[in-house]
């Protein structure tokens, strides 16, 4: 190893491109295929440089990562199509980073990265939403085995996903938090079948996944039994930080599509609208700012409550912005695309059309934590509030009311 | 992208300016004093400005200054705001200080730098720095150095040594003492910065900067003033919602401590974002302000834009959170709305600096 990548001493951007350069000289993108290239480039520890050294990565600070990512995009390397795979990074990653064993690290964290393997989350109930330690899945012990029976939701490209994270029931005698156990379920296991779930937008970017003794191996445990919650936490706060948390330019989210309306069309301008855009371009350039100041955070430690904060500002904001775009559109808002039932392949929030934007962006107070539970995680964790008085947390769960 | 985080030396700074204002002048002691309160506790001066350096923060080491900048006094700035602190900092180590700078007046940045000398910039507090803002507050005349004319509703002047007066014939510096320069108190909205009307008659100045070296001066201090005000209200609306968290943790109704209601604590979580939401703001308008990045226009409007109503947000969150303790004169909480609101009217109302940004990044009316 050079001295430069040492952990104790983080290279510089111009010793990263360096090492990125060295890696492109012996890894021609344009002759190797897109898998044999995202796999040697995941061994030579440049897939997510702050992971470890063996998995991906090179120990390096997490604020190197984007100098890597865009060396490689310099170059014209394919990348792993980081949008069809976020959950996968995003929460099933640091997870299994953090809780895995060394064979369930060395056996998933690759195909996860280059993207040869798709996962998925089977967290959410129909009867668990923001109170997810309510879950019902329950996952009996069969020899070796789990026995998990269950019914998920809002579950995103399960219909293509190959794993997916799953939290089951494994002792209902014990009150919630302490019952719940984590684990890796093949989604091509005999007992899962997976439904479209249609949202208000018209399409089904989510869907209902229905677990019927399906088999999993104790080997695809991920924890202890009985800690899934614990384990569970380290995904809900890298979800939130995926979700409210990548780069942009200025104008880079929805505000720069309604700027972009604005600028094109003078004859929608009115004094109000224009003091109304104005409003919402300041918060919006503020909560970028804001977004660039936690990841100088997130490169000197860990994720933390913060996320919750971009989230929540992220969620406002675009729907704030994107009833507004509606509004200035006028009678031009009143017409629609369509509303056939689709799949799309990847959710964009500033795509489509204005009333697809207006619509999609009620998902994103409710995705990932609702705004008010994210409210109640930032006057608990971050100001030290007290909770609300509790019936539940010392009740085992089967005596719950449901 | 620019670094927003506090570096060490910062949080040192920070520091040393907390405890310093927790023994010399904490709010209890500033809440006594208001109603007799000059803006200005010259004992507290000579310590902050003189023995800690901390005027001279923004000044070249040549003209005896730290040789810092901006950046570490924007952290000044928000200490004097959380402890709503009457000192003339803004006016004559961040405003005149920057003004002095840019007309490259030696003499008077080195008296400025040690705290010896206080200078104001005689403009309205609620001057803009815009053109159009600088052109409307001058409206001094001079002749042959002797300057004449009013300014109205002026902060940090009525204890300024010196007066930065722009007139029509260049910027001026008149000794507050000269003949022909009278002060009148302000009976002002923030007690904490009381406010003084200035009027000059035939009183003698020097001459510090002349055509368009003088309207920039008055611009550099303006915009200088805007972007540390930001961190002023920042530190406003720092103490008013750690306040009311404290008490909302130890006030007991309905047999619980109140904080516990949601009703009450996500109105709290919301303040905790738009706070965190105006550091990134606040620090980003004082690192562009203090390496003198093209984006600095857009920072420092941007800053101001969303800074203001933060702060007046949180300062009446904090009195009516408090309940009826909030509306009495005894607790503190109405000295940092008054600061917060005038803070708000201070160097441009949001509406003024969102006006700004829609010339600056072409979002036309």
């Amino acid at each position: 190893m050079p001295p430069e990548a040492r952990r104790d001493q983080p290279p510089d951007p111009s010793q990263v491109r360096a090492r990125v350069k060295e890696f492109l000289a012996t890894h021609d993108p344009t002759r190797l295929s897109r898998l044999e290239f995202l796999r040697a480039r995941f061994d030579a520890g440049l897939a997510w440089v702050h992971y470890p050294e063996g998995l991906g990565g090179l120990g390096w600070p997490r604020a190197r990562q984007p100098v890597v990512d865009a060396a490689f995009a310099e170059a014209g390397a394919p990348d792993n199509d980081p949008r069809r795979i976020g959950i996968g990074l995003g929460m099933a990653a640091p997870t299994i980073l953090a809780h895995g064993t060394d064979e369930q690290k060395q056996r998933f964290l690759r195909p996860l990265w280059t993207g040869e393997e798709v996962w998925c989350q089977l967290f959410s109930e129909p009867g668990a939403g923001s109170d997810l330690a309510a879950l019902a899945t329950r996952a009996a012990g069969d020899g070796d085995d789990w026995l998990v029976t269950g019914q998920k939701v809002w579950t995103s490209i399960a219909h293509e996903a190959r794993w997916a994270i799953l939290l089951a029931r494994t002792d209902p005698e014990v009150p919630k938090h302490q019952g719940i156990t984590y684990f890796i379920c093949d989604m091509t296991a005999p007992g899962v079948e997976v439904r479209p779930l249609r949202q208000l937008t018209g399409e089904a970017e989510f869907n209902e996944v229905f677990l019927t003794d399906v088999r999993i191996p104790d080997a695809h445990r991920l924890g202890e039994v009985g800690d899934g919650w614990r384990v569970a936490r380290t995904t809900l706060m890298n979800e939130r930080v995926a979700i409210g948390g990548a780069a942009l330019p200025r104008e880079g989210g929805m505000i720069g599509v309604v700027a972009g309306t604005w600028r094109e069309r003078p004859g929608l301008r009115t004094p109000a609208l224009h003091d109304a855009l104005l409003r919402l371009w300041v918060r919006a350039e503020v909560a970028r700012l804001t977004g660039e100041r936690l990841r100088q955070q997130l490169a000197a430690g860990q994720p933390g409550p913060e996320g919750s904060a971009a989230k929540l500002t992220f969620a406002r904001l675009n729907q704030e912005i994107s009833g507004f775009e509606l509004e200035l559109l006028g009678s031009d808002g009143l017409r629609h695309d369509e509303w056939t039932m689709r799949r799309p392949p990847q959710v964009d929030f500033t795509g489509r059309s204005p009333g697809y934007r207006y619509l999609r962006a009620k998902g994103n107070s409710i995705e990932g934590g609702t705004s008010e539970v994210l409210r109640n995680i930032i006057a608990e964790r971050v100001l030290g509030l007290p909770a609300e008085p509790r019936s539940d947390t010392n009740v085992v769960w089967k005596d719950l009311p449901k | 992208m620019t670094d927003l985080l506090y570096s060490d030396v910062e949080d040192q700074l920070r520091g040393s300016v907390r405890e310093l204002l927790a023994e010399r002048s904490p709010v209890t002691k500033v809440l006594s004093g208001c109603e007799t309160s000059t803006g200005h506790d010259p004992a507290l001066w000579r310590v902050l400005a003189g023995e800690m350096g901390l005027a001279g923060l923004a000044v070249p080491e040549k003209h005896g200054g730290a040789g810092a900048s901006l950046r570490e006094a924007a952290v000044v700035a928000e200490e004097l705001g959380r402890a709503v602190t009457p000192l003339p900092y803004l006016g004559s180590a961040v405003v005149a200080t920057a003004a002095a700078r840019a007309a490259g007046d030696g003499e008077l940045l080195s008296a400025l730098a040690d705290g010896s000398t206080i200078a104001a910039l005689a403009v309205p507090f609620a001057t803009e720095p815009t053109a159009a803002g600088v052109a409307d507050a001058a409206p001094f005349r001079g002749d042959g150095g002797a300057v004449t004319g009013q300014a109205l509703g002026v902060a940090d002047a009525l204890v300024a040594d010196v007066l930065l007066v722009p007139a029509d014939t260049g910027l001026y510096a008149v000794p507050a003492t000269a003949s022909g320069v009278e002060r009148h108190p302000v009976v002002s909205l923030d007690l904490t910065r009381p406010l003084c009307d200035v009027s000059l008659r035939g009183a003698s100045g020097r001459l510090i900067a002349s055509g368009p070296g003088a309207a920039d001066a008055v611009r550099a201090g303006l915009t200088a003033g805007a972007a540390m005000l930001a961190s002023e209200q920042l530190g406003i609306a720092e103490w008013c919602l750690d306040t009311t968290v404290d008490y909302l943790k130890s006030r007991y109704q309905f047999g619980r401590a109140v904080g516990s209601f949601q009703a009450l604590k996500h109105r709290l979580a919301d303040v905790w974002v738009d706070v965190a939401q105006a550091r990134a703001a606040a620090r980003y308008a004082a690192v562009c302000v203090a390496g003198d990045d093209p984006d600095a226009g857009v920072a420092t409007a941007l800053a101001q834009a969303y800074g203001s109503p933060v702060a007046v947000h949180a300062a009446e969150e904090c009195v009516q959170l408090h309940g009826g303790i909030g509306f009495t004169w005894e607790h503190p909480a109405h000295l940092f709305l008054k600061r917060a609101k005038a803070d708000a009217i201070g160097f441009g109302t949001p509406d003024r600096h969102r006006a700004v940004l829609a010339d600056l990044v072409k979002l036309p009316a």
